[in-house]
């Protein structure tokens, strides 16, 4: 290394805050925090003045305090003798119901859309795209309404079903009566029931775990488990002979036979919905709001997301299935290990941000009566007990916390296909 | 062996195909009946879109044009066809298409609303057809949003006319200042001036002027305001403030300075991660409650604030996007050539991160626009509000069809139709000069 | 590689060196994060020198002429160009961006803007020179660049070999002093090498300092007066091209002529 004598030490200039590249940057950020600061320092002193003047002091004491009104759609059971505090977690798990139904029928619908509309049948593929133009270029809010429209003027009321002669009958094999007033599917049921425990206690949160449920979602891990195994069975002796053994058949008995007798054993059977007097009774009720919301919210999205998928595909270019034939490969296989999986890494991340939209257009249940976080805590909750601020910055809260985890899936899901790909 | 040398002496006349393969013959069997499944496809489809047309044809064509209340309709219907059912009663569109278009603004005013919709395709025309229309046209598109709000509000000519003054108040301390000292100096200065004037002077000056000129039209009300007209005028100021402020976030999200960065990242997920209600939430409820006590503005400026900053994160992503897409020389090109930060941001960057962006904006725009029917939620009158009012008047309690069907078809001529042009304009982008 | 053959005589009557010092990099040292990328970089470079810069790819000479305007920070050491130390001064950088003209292996066009257009931006916005001299003096190197009919054409609507020269020409219009060529002709066809080969011979013609990281040994051996080949972010060995080219004196420098050259 040579030696070099140190340069002489600058004077430090006023202007180099300005003109240096050391301190230039450090100087926009001061200035840029500072002026952040003051607008923040300015809203909130503003806010408490105005609240001062409103005689309305920030707290979250009103959780606890009775609701006092009734949620009729609901997964947990609910007075409303209970807090707003529970309120609104019904509410949350409300939304994230209507959010999970609807992405896996937006899923569905859409791939089979956006797969038809590149059928090379004109007419379907017409019609998908009838359906897809028609479905993204009208707003949410109208489907919404519409649906909620259909189901209340379209369907046959509960006494329609009734009498020596009645005008509607219920289907599928008398199992689910669609009325007015709402979708009566069968239940299950089971005569020898492990039981529930109960967690949380007490408290706003408190839920009951059906142990039924958790022995059939250990069953069915295990199933999946070996039926994974299987495969990796078949895979090594792929690898080993050339020959792929059929396996299809041992899989779907491992699927199957441990659950049907996990079934019988806890004596598993199904409660129809009757009519009694001027309604239904027994089977689980799903109101119309939701199922408007739920059908209105996958339709729209799947109209999205059939878009995405059709263009996922038409991304891989044709010389992708056009090489993987030439190589001998059959159309199923070409589809299995060569399109899918590039195709998939354009269509997942758009698709996984089309499910946060579908979840925050969950929101506009409101318009129905359907409710969810927006209906009970940023709805009734709010008009109650006139905390706006608490309730809408907390409202803002929950749909943050559910978007940011959506986004986190999103980025490790791009961060493992990137490593994939190199 | 075979003799293998082979001279063709005579060139073969071109053949028509066989007649299975052309003509609509062939077009059938290829499109539509090219296999077993194909074919139950084809069935199914004929038989759906039957199911379909035969059902709605007779509702939509066979229907009633002329009556005063939903019963007169069915009196009528059950005249002429002897059934109420499949009938559509298009008399409330006949009766109300002019509310349900406007709102309650005064229908003396209705050339106003007109004007300003003709005005604005006349601004748009210097930005989306840069290479046909002169260049000076985008003084006129500059002015136009002062155009705009005065025709819409009405009210003195003042107004408008201060506010842009702080403008070009702001503009014109950053020139002086910028070439005496220095250009960060000059923009930091330049806002402070036009903030200045907007909250101190403006209010005196434009009352002043109109005091000494009152140049003025009929003022209307924000409340009046409804209907298509709102979302048209919701969707078009949302977008038109929020580009901006999406150029500022997506630089500020570019850049590599930590804080500023954080603060659009901040304020871009925030956004982007709540629903578009509970902003319109702030807007109606804590809004008035964030502003210095005793400010109360009306509750469409309010929505307006709040849409525009909603539509800001996503056009600040779609801007991101298009900045994205630039190769990097275009930085360096600008850097070696001595051009400074917001030179080459205004000069290289900017023009064409705008263009690659403009099918994005498209759609940004359409979804402000279909989101704009949210603002009925919060007690406005919008199509979808109106639609509700309408069927709380007794001459029309109990129709739904119709008013559902009129709003539909027009958020699918708008919308439709703009995402068409989005669509034209990304394939010009792919096969023009780049 | 090929070594092109330049077949007209080289005026060298204007090719003189003077004694001004143009350029003055001492102990220059660049990381790119721990990666020492530039190492103990001590370069003199008079008014008038046309130097070629050679190397293996990743040897650091692009990133070399990077630093000299400040398209790539240097974290040690000392640059003066033209009087002006690039300090972390931005006025110096400007100064120094303003009187150095570079050329890219990519051409960096401008692609919104027609030909002239993209001459007459630095000028008017960064000299402040009217615009009808601007483009006076745009046609004018358009001329000399012989592509004056393109001038209202779009960069996308020439052949690359025409885009670089329109890059050589939009750097003329600033009146540089000094010249960069990162890798000029190494995104051209063959036959469009030539041509803007040409255009670089004509500028040493007429005096301009140049320095060229460039593979086109044919360029070096005729219009150079001095090369310099790198290796591991390290100057290996410099020297008149005669010299270099026919008795190289480190062992990497011949295993890399031999390399390039001989088949």
């Amino acid at each position: 290394m040579t030696t070099l004598t140190d340069p002489p030490k600058e004077q430090f200039r006023l202007s180099m805050l300005l003109y240096d590249t050391r301190y230039r940057s450090a100087t926009i950020q001061v200035i840029a925090l500072i002026g952040f600061m003051l607008l923040a320092a300015w809203i909130i002193s503003n806010t408490i003045q105005n609240l001062e003047a409103l005689g309305k002091p920030v707290e979250f004491g009103f959780f606890g305090e009775s609701a006092s009104y009734d949620i009729n759609q609901r997964l947990l059971e609910y007075s409303s003798q209970d807090s707003h505090l529970r309120a609104a977690f019904i509410g949350l798990l409300n939304t994230l119901v209507v959010a999970v139904l609807g992405c896996i029928t937006a899923t569905i619908v859409g791939v089979l859309v956006g797969v038809l509309r590149l059928s090379n049948n004109w007419l379907v593929a017409r019609i998908m795209t009838v359906y897809v133009e028609m479905f993204r270029n009208v707003p949410v809010l109208l489907w919404i309404v519409l649906a909620m429209a259909i189901l209340i003027e379209g369907l046959p009321a509960p006494n329609a079903f009734r009498g020596d002669n009645p005008t509607a009958t219920m289907d599928l094999f008398n199992s689910v009566a669609v009325t007015n007033r709402g979708v009566y599917i069968p239940e299950f049921l089971f005569s020898r029931s492990l039981g529930d425990i109960h967690l949380f206690g007490t408290s706003s949160i408190r839920f009951d775990v059906s142990l039924d449920l958790i022995a059939f979602l250990i069953v069915l891990g295990g199933s999946i488990f070996t039926m994974r195994k299987v495969s990796a069975w078949a895979a090594a002796k792929q690898e080993a002979t050339g020959d792929r053994p059929k396996i299809w058949h041992i899989q779907l008995g491992i699927l199957f036979v441990p659950m049907i007798i996990l079934l019988a054993a806890l004596g598993f059977h199904l409660g129809y919905p009757e009519l009694k007097g001027f309604n239904f009774k027994g089977g689980t009720h799903m109101r119309n709001s939701l199922i408007a919301l739920w059908l209105a919210l996958s339709l729209y999205t799947a109209a999205f997301i059939a878009e995405i998928v059709r263009a996922g595909i038409l991304a891989i270019s044709k010389g992708q299935s056009e090489a993987a034939a030439a190589l001998g490969l059959r159309p199923g296989r070409i589809m299995r290990l060569v399109i899918l999986p590039q195709a998939l890494r354009v269509i997942i991340p758009p698709m996984i941000s089309n499910y946060l939209n579908l979840t925050k257009n969950s929101s506009l249940a409101i318009a129905v009566g359907y409710m969810d976080i927006t209906g009970t805590l940023g709805g009734i909750t709010m008009n109650q007990t006139g905390r706006e601020l608490e309730c809408v910055l907390l409202l803002m809260l929950v749909y943050l916390c559910i978007s940011l985890s959506i986004s986190a899936v999103m980025n490790w899901y791009n961060n493992r296909v990137k490593l994939v790909e190199r | 062996m075979s003799d293998v040398s082979f001279v063709r002496t005579e060139m073969l006349p071109e053949q028509a195909p066989p007649a299975s393969e052309v003509g609509a013959i062939g077009w059938i069997r290829h499109n539509l009946f090219s296999g077993w499944f194909n074919s139950i496809l084809t069935l199914i489809s004929l038989y759906a879109i039957y199911y379909v047309l035969s059902g709605v044809l007779p509702w939509v064509f066979q229907s009633v044009w002329n009556a005063n209340s939903l019963n007169e309709c069915r009196e009528i219907m059950m005249a002429t066809w002897g059934s109420t059912h499949g009938h559509a009663c298009w008399a409330v569109i006949n009766d109300r298409w002019l509310q349900l278009l406007f709102g309650f603004y005064p229908s003396h005013l209705y050339w106003r609303p007109i004007v300003a919709l003709l005005l604005l395709l006349v601004a748009l025309a210097p930005v989306l057809y840069s290479d046909r229309v002169p260049t000076k046209m985008l003084i006129f598109s500059a002015i136009y949003p002062f155009l705009m709000v005065w025709l819409m509000w009405g009210g003195t000519i003042w107004g408008p006319i201060s506010a842009a003054l702080g403008f070009v108040v702001g503009w014109g301390v950053y020139t002086l200042v910028s070439k005496q000292l220095s250009g960060l100096f000059g923009i930091i200065l330049g806002v402070l001036a036009s903030v200045v004037w907007w909250l101190v002077i403006s209010s005196y000056f434009a009352s002043a002027m109109a005091s000494i000129i009152p140049i003025g039209i009929e003022a209307v009300q924000s409340r009046q305001f409804g209907g298509f007209m709102l979302a048209i005028l919701l969707g078009v100021v949302a977008i038109g403030v929020s580009l901006p402020i999406g150029i500022v976030l997506a630089l500020g999200r570019q850049s590599d300075l930590l804080i500023v960065k954080y603060l659009c990242v901040g304020f871009i997920e925030f956004i982007r991660g709540v629903p578009l209600i509970t902003l319109l939430f702030v807007a109606s409820l804590l809004l008035n409650l964030f502003l210095p006590p005793g400010t109360n503005f009306d509750i469409i400026l309010r929505v307006m604030i709040m849409m525009t900053l909603f539509s800001a994160a996503y056009m600040a992503e779609v801007i991101r996007g298009g900045l994205a897409a630039l190769p990097r020389g275009q930085y360096e090109g600008a850097d070696s050539l001595g051009l400074n930060y917001w030179q080459a941001q205004r000069l290289i960057i900017m023009p064409q991160a705008l263009k690659i962006s403009i099918p994005g904006i498209v759609s940004t725009f359409i979804g402000i626009f279909k989101d704009t029917t949210l603002v009925s939620i919060i007690g406005l009158f919008d199509v979808i509000g109106l639609a509700s009012a309408i069927r709380a008047d007794t001459a029309w309690n109990g129709i739904y069809w119709e008013l559902f069907a009129f709003i539909a078809a027009l958020f699918f001529v708008v919308c439709f139709s703009m995402s068409r042009y989005s669509m034209y304009l990304e394939r010009k982008l792919q096969t023009g000069h780049r | 590689m090929s070594e092109l053959a330049i077949e007209r005589e080289i005026d060298r009557s204007k090719m003189q060196v003077s004694d001004e010092v143009a350029i003055e990099i001492t102990n220059m040292n660049k990381w790119y994060g721990s990666f020492h990328v530039l190492r103990d970089i001590n370069l003199t470079v008079n008014q008038g020198e046309r130097i070629v810069i050679a190397g293996p790819s990743g040897s650091g000479k692009s990133t070399l002429i990077r630093c000299l305007n400040a398209l790539e920070e240097h974290q040690q050491g000392k640059i003066v160009v033209d009087g002006t130390e690039l300090s972390n001064d931005l006025k110096n950088i400007d100064k120094i961006r303003s009187e150095v003209g570079m050329v890219f292996q990519h051409f960096n066009l401008f692609p919104h803007l027609s030909i002239l257009e993209n001459c007459t931006l630095a000028p008017i916005w960064v000299r402040k020179t009217p615009k009808k001299e601007a483009e006076e003096r745009a046609m004018h190197f358009l001329e000399k660049v012989k592509i004056p009919e393109q001038a209202d054409k779009y960069p996308g609507q020439l052949s690359g070999g025409q885009q670089q020269r329109v890059a050589i020409a939009r750097s003329l219009c600033m009146m540089p002093r000094i010249m960069l060529f990162d890798e000029p002709t190494s995104a051209l066809d063959p036959e469009m090498i030539k041509e803007v080969l040409d255009t670089m011979i004509e500028l040493a013609e007429e005096g301009m300092t140049m320095l060229c990281v460039t593979h086109e040994m044919g360029f070096a051996r005729q219009v150079a007066n001095r090369v310099i080949f790198m290796d591991a972010g390290q100057i290996v060995e410099q020297n008149e091209p005669e010299e270099f080219f026919n008795n190289p004196k480190s062992e990497r420098t011949k295993l890399f002529l031999s390399q390039i050259l001989g088949h």
